[in-house]
């Protein structure tokens, strides 16, 4: 089993980590990094629960071999805001009542952060189309619209 | 101890009613809660389940040998490791001869499989992928046996026997009248079959949990579940007195029912028992798919009369489901079927025969609606074909028919509480505005009404019960202790919001300890649409008499009468204004030694079982009413049915938390969605083709639009405030809804689910059998 040395930076931090070179981005983030911020939810691409950003990109990271995030940077919903200032995202999610059961809100947020760094005044029908690859089975996806446009609308313009 | 009757009418109220953020969104939205898969304990070691790749076969032999040997493989398991490999349950109240039901929990196959994904084996290993690795080294020989793969065969003489004692697993009749003769003189009568699928809660988070045996030999078990007491059921298989087992229940993500029965504990508990080491144990997406069980498919017959102006004279109701291959709550939900069968509408002559047998298809039992939600696919496809046959409004027709306080359902129970069934019609009709235009001409606009009955809380004959302890920290903080696992839908938020409202205090003071089967007072389950109504009544009534203990203390030191000093703000204030902080107020109580605390229970309002064949009675505590309206688009080219207003409107009695209640409403509604549109487990001959995501399909954000809930504030459930339970009712009237809408549009009566636009195009005749393949 050849074994890989990947740097890479997570949440800002440089991160150093030997494993199999079948190993996913998921399993070294949850299971080697503890980032268990990052959740399992289908293992095959399709649910989006396992979403990070790549170099600011939203990927599946169970469809990522870790070798492919070598010198690249990680971002997770720990890299967003932190304790005393959330992000008006997460603070939207909250307050909209986006977050039910919950497990699919890391991926969700990621998805709809990079989505309003392009878009921040993007529509209601706009919002679907982004997020139609971050399934949720609790809330009907009303409300986690309703959250990421108001995020949207509170955006300071970008300069 | 409260029995029955803990509601009350505070006015006015500061914090119950206010669409409040919970607490525990704050961890979700940055990513902090521990699910059950997220914990790691050290020395732990990985568990695994070996599947039967066969729906019928006999074990030949099982070999686990090499599995053992490997290294890095801590032990393996199979049925005669198991000191009680299987429980056994009865229903309480069953009209029919069948006796004590086979398997409410078959741990391991012992000498036969009787589905595709029964569990067989076990191993626990110092990796994943060692214990991946151990699964492949087991050896099975299995010798496959005929089986029946649907309850129509299942039920036919000569059938393969899935167990031993026959195949009809559960009868329930129920005879109001004289069905026959009312058909027979009604002026129209509608006569039609319609059938539903298997499909899979498909929560997002997969089973998952971890088991250590604590101190004392207690076998601890963190895990995903809506039921905490199964420590019961893993101490009867263990053999260990019930105290030794404790579960936890961390947040849970998503439950829907599919988290109801057990799922990893069991597993996990025999693993860590025997190896005394942790041991982890996360099922795949795939695993969940295959093995987990269903909701039950139904077939319906619907023979229903009704008068010249509309007035229903009679429902003749046939019920047969597939139980897959064991009990497990089969026989209830086939009663709430019943008991739903005729729908929210007066009908004088009722005949409802419901049967549900076992086949070797993936077991089914508890899901969001639980037997009644299937049931409205029946009965509402019935009232928009009966007035479409009499040039009816359908909201008029709802009208001249629905249930009212006061009237009884068909099994003789009297309806206590408000009955919103029209008035929810009517608001929901309305509110789908004016008619959209079609964005084609091929395309064709349509609008369908839906209206339901679901109960909630359990059984009357089960004894419900839930506990509570609520008390005051010296700092003037409160605590709520109490056994409710949170399944997203605001469960323990909701019960702070109660305390907060009793007891004067920011919610944001509250803390709460949830779902410890061993530190905190016992509530039940979080299903049945219960633990509003349960755990809010005990919290409303622990919350009460704390009041009452404190406001005395309160009173002494404001001197003052003690019905002239109120608590809000954290403080007592009297009415002229002077105030002590409830900081104070405790330190005062330790002083004199009065307690601050309360642990009060709420005991739901019990009976015995009823005879549905010979008149019957109460059988639920209560029942939630709703109605949607929807309007559709269909493309007449492909089949294509596009949802364009969904309007969900239900009576929850009150809204202790607006938000929660729209959220359990927009979610129910867009999981009837996906159930009337899309979802089905394939089950070919017991084969399961839909174990993955790519092949399951639930709605996305695209397949879906914003559903407007309107929320019907009755004030008179049973739970706290006058609540009534919101948690299932809504995913029931959405599939119902779309046939209708479908039929309004472009004249076709669709009577399959999920309607497909392959069903809408063969419908309308665009592609016929010749064309298949």
């Amino acid at each position: 089993m050849t074994e890989l040395r990947i740097v890479f930076t997570l949440n800002g931090e440089r991160r150093e980590i030997q494993a199999p070179a079948h190993r996913t981005l998921l399993h070294v983030l949850r299971d080697d990094l503890g980032a268990v911020e990052v959740k399992e939810g289908c293992g095959e691409g399709v649910c989006g629960t396992c979403t990070v950003l790549l170099d600011g990109e939203p990927v599946s990271s169970c469809l990522v071999l870790a070798g492919r995030a070598a010198g690249r940077d990680i971002m997770t919903l720990r890299g967003l805001g932190d304790g005393d200032a959330p992000h008006p995202l997460q603070e939207a999610f909250v307050t909209h009542g986006a977050a039910q059961c919950g497990f699919c809100t890391p991926g969700m947020i990621l998805t709809a952060y990079a989505f309003l760094q392009e878009n921040p005044q993007a529509s209601r029908s706009e919002i679907r189309r982004a997020i139609a690859g971050n399934l949720c089975r609790c809330t009907g996806y009303t409300k986690i619209v309703d959250a990421i446009a108001a995020a949207g609308r509170e955006a300071p313009p970008r300069g | 101890m409260a029995r029955g009757t803990a509601v009350s009418r505070m006015e006015p109220l500061r914090v119950v009613g206010r669409p409040l953020p919970r607490h525990d969104a704050w961890d979700k939205a940055r990513a902090r809660t521990l699910y059950a898969a997220d914990w790691q304990m050290p020395g732990m070691l990985h568990g695994a389940v070996l599947r039967s790749p066969y729906p019928a076969a006999r074990i030949a032999r099982l070999d686990t040998t090499r599995a053992a040997a490997l290294p890095g493989v801590a032990a393996v398991l199979t049925a005669q490791d198991v000191p009680n490999n299987t429980l056994w349950t009865d229903v309480p109240g069953q009209t029919s001869a069948v006796g004590r039901l086979r398997a409410r929990l078959q741990v391991l196959a012992e000498d036969r499989v009787r589905f595709q994904g029964e569990p067989v084996a076990l191993v626990a290993a110092e990796t994943p992928e060692v214990a991946a690795q151990a699964l492949e080294l087991i050896e099975v020989a299995y010798a496959e046996q005929p089986g029946v793969f649907g309850p129509e065969e299942a039920l036919q003489a000569g059938a393969p026997r899935v167990h031993e004692e026959g195949n009809l697993l559960a009868r329930w009749q129920v005879q109001r009248g004289d069905v026959d003769a009312a058909l027979g003189r009604a002026h129209v009568v509608v006569d039609q079959t319609y059938r539903c699928q298997f499909v899979d809660h498909a929560y997002l988070e997969p089973e998952a949990g971890v088991a250590w045996v604590d101190a004392d030999g207690v076998v601890t078990i963190r895990v995903s579940t809506q039921v905490i007491e199964h420590f019961r059921d893993v101490a009867e298989v263990l053999g260990l007195p019930h105290s030794k087992v404790r579960v936890i229940a961390p947040y849970i993500g998503g439950g829907f029912g599919g988290k109801e029965d057990v799922t990893v504990e069991v597993f996990l508990g025999l693993l860590a028992w025997r190896t005394r080491r942790p041991v982890r144990m996360v099922w795949s997406r795939q695993e969940s798919l295959l093995a987990r069980p269903k909701r039950h498919p139904f077939i319906l017959r619907y023979r229903t009369g009704a008068a010249q102006d509309g007035t229903l004279l009679a429902q003749k109701v046939e019920v047969l489901a597939d139980s897959g291959a064991y009990a497990y709550l089969s026989a209830l939900v086939l009663l709430y079927a019943t008991v739903t069968a005729a729908g929210p509408y007066r009908t004088p002559h009722v005949a409802i025969d419901a049967r549900v047998a076992y086949t070797n298809n993936p077991p089914t039992s508890a899901m969001r609606g639980f037997g009644a939600m299937q049931m409205v696919l029946g009965y509402e496809s019935q009232m928009a074909q009966v007035a479409r046959r009499l040039g009816l409004d359908p909201v008029e027709l709802c009208l001249r028919n629905a249930l009212r306080k006061g009237d009884r359902l068909p099994i003789g129970q009297e309806l206590d509480t408000h009955v919103a069934v029209a008035e929810a019609a009517q608001r929901a009709w309305t509110a789908l505005g004016p008619r959209r235009a079609p964005a084609r001409p091929s395309h064709r606009i349509g609008r369908g009404l839906a209206c339901n009955i679901q109960p909630y809380g359990r059984i009357v004959w089960l004894h419900d019960w839930a506990s509570a302890w609520v008390g005051f920290e010296t700092d003037g903080g409160v605590v709520i202790r109490t056994g409710v696992p949170d399944v997203g839908g605001g469960q323990a938020s909701s019960l702070c919001q109660i305390a907060a409202e009793v007891l004067g205090v920011d919610p944001a003071r509250i803390s709460i300890h949830i779902a410890d089967s061993a530190l905190t007072p016992l509530a039940g389950t979080t299903t049945a649409t219960r633990q509003l109504y349960m755990s809010g009544n005990a919290v409303l009534h622990a919350a009460t008499q704390l009041r009452r203990q404190i406001l005395e203390v309160a009173a002494q030191m404001l001197e003052t009468p003690a019905d002239r000093v109120d608590l809000r703000e954290s403080s007592a204030v009297t009415t002229a204004g002077r105030r002590v902080s409830l900081a104070q107020v405790m330190q005062e109580c330790a002083r004199l030694g009065v307690p601050r605390d309360y642990l009060g229970t709420y005991h739901a309002p019990a009976g015995d079982p009823v005879d549905l064949e010979r008149g019957g009675g109460r059988v639920f505590p209560d029942y939630t009413f709703g109605a949607h309206a929807i309007e559709v688009e269909v493309d007449t080219e492909t089949g294509a049915v596009t949802i364009l207003r969904h309007v969900a409107c239900h009576d929850v009695g009150r809204a202790i938390n607006p938000q929660s209640v729209e959220g359990q409403i927009q979610g129910g509604a867009v999981m009837g969605l996906g159930y009337g549109l899309m979802e089905e487990v394939v089950v070919d001959r017991g084969v399961n083709l839909s174990t993955s995501f790519a092949a399951y399909l639930i709605p996305t954000s695209l397949d879906v639009p914003d559903v407007e809930s309107v929320i019907i504030q009755s004030g008179e459930g049973k739970g706290p405030f006058g609540a009534r339970g919101i948690g299932e009712p809504p995913i029931g009237p959405p599939a119902a809804a779309i046939a209708n809408a479908i039929e309004d549009a472009v004249g076709v009566r669709i009577t399959e689910l999920p309607i497909t636009p392959e069903r809408v195009a063969r419908a309308l005749g665009l592609v016929t059998d010749g064309d298949r393949g």
